[in-house]
């Protein structure tokens, strides 16, 4: 994950499918967020750079769907559901997850051990988000 | 206080001598004291005769009966313990000389003064008189303008007059090794500004016997408007301009390392040595030679360790090799010091503790009685030296045991111990403020005048005592026990900038960093 003011954020993402979970009358995904371009970036235990403004997970329900699919905590979702997640306001974020229409949540997201997993396959084609 | 048991014998010295000198050798010679002058006192407290050191200056002032002992010239009382050697009293000839010589001086300059003083006021006065005496025939009269003049004459010379008098004629606070350079200065200026005006007078009034009275007042006018400026030429030369401070001066004392700091003016270096001896009388914590001991003995037995032989016959591998092996020898010296104070400082505070909750406890016996009650219950009435003398002695030990682990006894006798206790009887004082003298060494000043050892100073300096402070000038001033060495620096120059805040400037965001469960 580099970040180059004015140019285009390159990373290793990995694609996630989530299963929305009824619960009662609500639909969980069983994952909080923290981040956002309104939040303080310094606070963030998981970023690497701490200006960072993106939207990171920072709890992940054991057992529940988000876990289930494969998500991880500290990883940094980039997009939901085709939406840039990476330069949006706290409450924005939340609800674009949470949108009472939506079963599935496609999650591009991404981590250090995704890059490093890259250099030593070397040979391996990743999949860059622009 | 321990009951004394033979006679014994103080020698005094005159002011201008260091005091020091008496103090040591009495506090050597002091055994014990008459059985007759212990009667008079109502304490009896039986303890070991040990040092009897607090009991010096008790007896002394018993014996002396005037305020100003320290004063007295010398006087030997009763059988001597010790003979007076030849050095003795070639000593005391040579300190009488040296005390005339600076009377002298002194009296010489304050006659100057006045005999200028005269000169000065006479001067006016006698150019308006002569015309008078020696030609009243020729003479214009006065008119009104005239006799309006004098009136500002008179009234000039008596503003003169104040002023001099408020600027001058202080009472002396030191002898200064050189003459006060602004002072002769002035005084050359005035002296030879009356004589041109005496000999302007001389001729061209005199001689010609001028009968334009009216000249001659105003001619009067203008003399004293002129001192009138002089006098405040002197006041800026001598009291203003030293006002700013353009001098930061370092003090150290050079027996404990005692440091403090100093602002002065533009001060020449003998005025600078004056204001920094005021200083040190007020700040410095008294100088106590009991309190060098330990680390003199250390240094001695560094110095006894080794013994070194010189084979090759080279002075300087002599040093080095004492130096190397001292550095190489196995030297526990530090621990014992280490175990010596912490052992030292446990006991002061067990002394400490045990003083407090005596001091505590005999204050609780004495109550200030009310104006109702004195009328009613003349009985048991006492003074506050009565009241003092009363509860002191159940403090008293555990104050002299204090005293002596803080080796302070000399510093304290039991007259001023118990004239502080009256003291503080009197203006409802806690114990805490009775003890606080005591406690920690305090100022100079605050100790009985035979501590104010040294009214003798001798300042050292490599450049003139009269040219001006420098930055980085350092001089010495030096007393009979100790010297205060002085080096000063200049105040830069400061050099400020002003920022302007908008009062409505001040706007402030919260950081939030929330956590959202989705």
């Amino acid at each position: 994950m580099s970040f180059i003011p004015g140019q285009p954020v390159t990373a290793v993402v990995q694609r996630i499918e989530i299963m929305k979970l009824r619960h009662g009358d609500n639909l969980i995904l069983g994952f909080s967020i923290g981040g956002g371009i309104d939040q303080d970036p310094g606070q963030n235990p998981f970023s690497e750079d701490k200006t960072d403004k993106g939207i990171y997970v920072t709890r992940i329900t054991p057992g529940g769907p988000a876990h289930d699919a494969g998500l991880r905590m500290g990883d940094k979702i980039m997009q939901v559901n085709g939406w840039d997640m990476t330069v949006v306001t706290h409450d924005k974020a939340r609800k674009r997850l949470t949108k009472k229409d939506e079963d599935v949540v496609r999650l591009l997201v991404t981590r250090k051990s995704l890059e490093q997993a890259v250099k030593q396959s070397m040979g391996g084609c990743p999949q860059t988000v622009t | 206080w321990p009951s004394p048991l033979l006679l014994y014998t103080e020698l005094y010295y005159s002011t201008h001598d260091s005091e020091v000198g008496s103090l040591e050798r009495s506090r050597d010679r002091h055994k014990s004291r008459s059985k007759d002058s212990r009667s008079e006192k109502s304490v009896t407290i039986n303890t070991p005769p040990a040092e009897p050191l607090l009991g010096d200056s008790a007896v002394r002032s018993e014996q002396v009966q005037d305020d100003n002992w320290g004063e007295t010239t010398t006087a030997v009382t009763g059988t001597s313990e010790h003979s007076l050697s030849q050095e003795d009293i070639v000593r005391i000839t040579k300190d009488l000389e040296d005390s005339v010589g600076l009377d002298c001086r002194r009296y010489f300059t304050l006659t100057l003064a006045v005999l200028m003083g005269l000169l000065v006021f006479l001067t006016p006065v006698a150019f308006l008189a002569l015309p008078h005496l020696l030609w009243q025939d020729k003479l214009q009269s006065c008119g009104t303008a005239c006799e309006g003049l004098y009136i500002s004459v008179a009234f000039k010379l008596l503003i003169l007059l104040l002023a001099v008098w408020a600027l001058f004629f202080r009472p002396p606070r030191a002898g200064l090794p050189r003459v006060f350079v602004f002072r002769a200065l002035l005084a050359v200026l005035v002296l030879l500004f009356v004589l041109s005006y005496w000999l302007f007078y001389g001729v061209r009034i005199l001689d010609s016997q001028d009968e334009n009275y009216q000249g001659i007042v105003q001619y009067a006018v203008s003399l004293v408007d002129a001192l009138l400026f002089i006098h405040y030429l002197a006041i800026v030369l001598l009291e203003l301009r030293q006002l700013q401070p353009c001098f930061s001066v370092c003090v150290t004392r050079s027996t404990d390392g005692e440091i403090r700091h100093y602002n002065l003016g533009q001060l020449s270096i003998q005025r600078a040595a004056l204001a920094i001896l005021e200083h040190y009388y007020c700040d410095f914590p008294v100088h106590n030679p009991a309190l060098l001991s330990a680390s003199k003995s250390r240094a001695a037995k560094h110095l006894a360790g080794l013994k070194v032989y010189n084979v090759d016959g080279m002075a300087h591998s002599q040093s080095r090799a004492m130096i190397a092996a001292a550095a190489r020898r196995r030297d526990t010296s530090h621990n014992e010091l280490y175990y010596e104070e912490a052992e030292h400082e446990r006991r002061v505070r067990k002394r400490r503790a045990r003083l407090v909750v005596a001091v505590e406890e005999a204050f609780t016996h004495v109550k200030r009685m009310q104006e109702e009650e004195q009328k009613k219950a003349p009985g048991d009435v006492m003074d506050p030296r009565e009241a003092a003398q009363a509860i002191f002695p159940s403090m008293a030990r555990a104050l002299q045991k204090y005293l002596r682990t803080t080796k302070q006894q000399h510093c304290h006798s039991m007259e001023s111990i118990q004239q502080h206790l009256a003291f503080c009887i009197t203006n409802n004082m806690t114990p805490k403020a009775f003890l606080e003298s005591y406690l920690s060494p305090g100022p100079t000043l605050q100790y009985s005048r035979d501590h104010w050892l040294s009214r003798q100073w001798t300042l050292v300096s490599e450049a003139s005592v009269t040219s001006g402070l420098k930055d980085g000038s350092v001089f010495l001033l030096k007393c009979a026990d100790f010297s205060l060495v002085v080096t000063s620096k200049k105040i830069p120059y400061i050099q400020m900038s002003e920022e302007y805040i908008d009062p409505k400037s001040h706007k402030f965001v919260l950081r939030l960093q929330s956590e959202t469960s989705v």
